[in-house]
């Protein structure tokens, strides 16, 4: 008893579960990384993750515009976001590679912006500190009193993609089908790309930009090796990104007293690197599993057909389902 | 605005300018933006590094660079290009935040990097990026053919014993080249504006590729040349004039595409026609 207790103790340092902000971070992160992990099952499918993580990134613009104009920044990530999806959308509807130019257009003018407003906010705060938290985030810093708004937005991201799903999975399979069934396929697009940058803000300004793409792809991306099947590869892609997230908040909140400096490591590094270790490993298993299913099938050649196939894994299902 | 510290920032810039306009009409062309806009990003967290354990952040920026090109290469090769690029560009920026989170004075530091100084330009750093940079574009004149080939139509090009994995991994390679070159001055954003903005308008003015390759380096020195006016003259960061003026005239080239288009009335035929322009260059080629 005393040995479990002993064990419990270094795991979780004292005052981990007593510690305010620590239980702000596991709720918001939590939240934060279920609905981007819902919603990035999608963006990884569609082939949107450049999309993604831009989006992100052009948040920031309008979080140093509104650190500029001492508006509260959750509403500049979301109208830069916004913008910005309205414009990528605009700009690359025909091929993918005109939709990967037409988002590193935005994206760089984007960060332009984003320089500008932040050089005028140094000069103005006299301090680039700000300038460094809105690009990296801290989960340590959310404010109580902003914890309805975020579930609100949360819940209404889920809701979209709730309501989308079946037009969304076939449209996204095939544009061709999706349309003869009468699907109206830009449309599905675009409302899509609303609720990537509303998810896509949420976790921005509360965990920073590195982390949002990193649990907006990496639980997707990892889901997507286990399964092939759309609604499980959301289950997973939510149950790995919530743990991840608060297997990091533990580990980050543990690391204060690690060497070299003493005062803890940040909550992004172990995101990040847990992300990417939960997927190697998923593409290990998948990548075995699709060679025992080539052995059985007498033939490495199946066992290629298998892994390609897993490019496209919601496709075999749409397609038997109807 | 000649003179002085300010004779090395215009000359090194117009190296990067040269550079960006030719690695970026490959990268736009391949639709690649991403993997840009990732490995820079990734030779940032190398800097951050190197300077915490007192090596020259050149050194860093360039491993890492080079490192983050070939995992890309090899992680992405099977499954998702995009996902594993997009994994791999957080896993570096959290290495880096890791890094800046033991040094000690890191906002500065890390505004330096990603926004890039090219108004404090030694003469030594001009020679380095000028060796570097003809590294890249003799490599890619060496590559154009089989490059260009294997961009625009992988099956020919396979069907011509070019492998697109080589190619794939040899473009990685250059761009890295490209980006340890280009970040210490100009700084991790810039240059993905840069790359991408400039190739990006030359593309809605001509199918063919040469010529489409010289207007991408014209519109990159212009950008340049006149980002770095504006931002002597008003102040604010150069970034921000690169990043709006390369939206600025892809805009332009569009709306020129579009004007032509309607112009010459052939409708969603001339659409079509960039593309098979670019075939029929490059079949000839081949």
């Amino acid at each position: 008893m005393t040995g479990m207790a002993a064990i419990l103790g270094g795991i979780f340092e004292a005052g981990f579960f007593t510690s305010g902000p620590v239980r702000v971070a596991l709720l918001v992160g939590g939240v934060v990384s279920l609905v981007s992990a819902v919603v990035g099952v999608f963006t990884v499918i569609r082939g949107q993750s450049f999309a993604g993580h831009s989006l992100g990134d052009l948040g920031t613009t309008g979080g140093s515009a509104a650190y500029l104009l001492g508006v509260n920044p959750l509403w500049g990530f979301i109208t830069s976001a916004v913008i910005g999806a309205l414009a990528i959308e605009t700009f690359g509807n025909r091929r993918p590679r005109e939709r990967d130019m037409a988002t590193g257009i935005v994206l760089g003018a984007g960060l332009g912006l984003a320089a500008l407003f932040l050089y005028l906010g140094t000069v103005q705060h006299n301090t680039s500190g700000a300038a460094v938290s809105i690009l990296f985030g801290s989960m340590f810093v959310i404010s109580s009193s902003m914890i309805p708004v975020f579930v609100a937005l949360s819940l209404a991201a889920l809701a979209v993609v709730a309501l989308l799903y079946r037009p969304l999975l076939l449209s996204t399979v095939s544009q061709e089908i999706a349309f003869a069934r009468g699907v109206p396929v830009r449309a599905v697009g675009m409302v899509y790309l609303l609720a990537l940058a509303i998810a896509v803000s949420l976790s921005c300004v509360t965990i920073g930009a590195i982390l949002s793409t990193a649990v907006l792809i990496g639980p997707a991306a990892a889901a997507l090796r286990l399964t092939k099947r759309p609604g499980l590869a959301i289950a997973w892609a939510a149950v790995i990104g919530v743990t991840v997230t608060w297997v990091s908040t533990l580990l980050a909140y543990d690391s204060y007293y690690w060497p070299p400096a003493g005062r803890g490591w940040p909550v992004s590094f172990f995101v990040v690197t847990l992300v990417l270790i939960v997927y190697l490993l998923a593409d290990l298993g998948s990548r075995q599993a699709s060679r025992r299913a080539g052995a059985r099938a007498m033939g490495g050649n199946d066992g290629r057909a298998g892994a390609d196939g897993s490019t496209q894994p919601a496709e075999s299902w749409v397609l038997g389902a109807e | 605005m000649f003179s002085g510290f300010m004779v090395n920032a215009w000359v090194v810039a117009t190296i990067v300018a040269v550079v960006a306009g030719v690695v970026g009409f490959f990268t736009v062309l391949r639709g690649s933006a991403f993997v840009a806009h990732a490995i820079p990003q990734a030779g940032f967290a190398g800097a951050a590094g190197a300077s915490l354990i007192g090596v020259s952040t050149f050194a860093g920026l360039g491993a890492f660079a080079l490192v983050s090109a070939v995992a890309i290469g090899l992680l992405g090769k099977r499954g998702r290009h995009d996902a594993m690029t997009a994994l791999w560009l957080v896993f570096m920026l959290g290495l880096g935040a890791l890094f800046l989170s033991w040094s000690q004075e890191y906002a500065a530091a890390v505004f330096a990097l990603l926004f890039g100084e090219v108004l404090g330009v030694s003469t030594n750093q001009v020679l380095v990026t000028a060796a570097l940079g003809a590294v890249c574009i003799a490599a890619l004149v060496v590559l154009y053919r089989p490059l260009l080939l294997s961009s625009v139509v992988p099956t020919v090009a396979e069907a011509h014993g070019i492998r697109s994995q080589q190619m794939e991994m040899c473009f990685l390679v250059v761009v890295a080249v490209a980006t340890t070159m280009s970040v210490p001055v100009v700084g991790a954003l810039l240059m993905f504006s840069l790359m991408i903005g400039a190739p990006g308008a030359a593309r809605s003015f001509t199918a063919k590729p040469l010529v489409a390759l010289g207007l991408s380096v014209a519109i990159s020195l212009l950008i340049v040349w006149i980002s770095i006016a504006a931002s002597y003259l008003t102040d604010w960061p150069v970034g921000f004039f690169v990043g709006v003026l390369g939206a600025v005239f892809f805009i332009g080239g569009r709306a020129w595409a579009t004007w032509r288009r309607s112009d010459v009335g052939r409708g969603d035929e001339a659409d079509s026609r960039g593309g098979a322009g670019q075939l029929e260059e490059v079949g000839q080629l081949a």
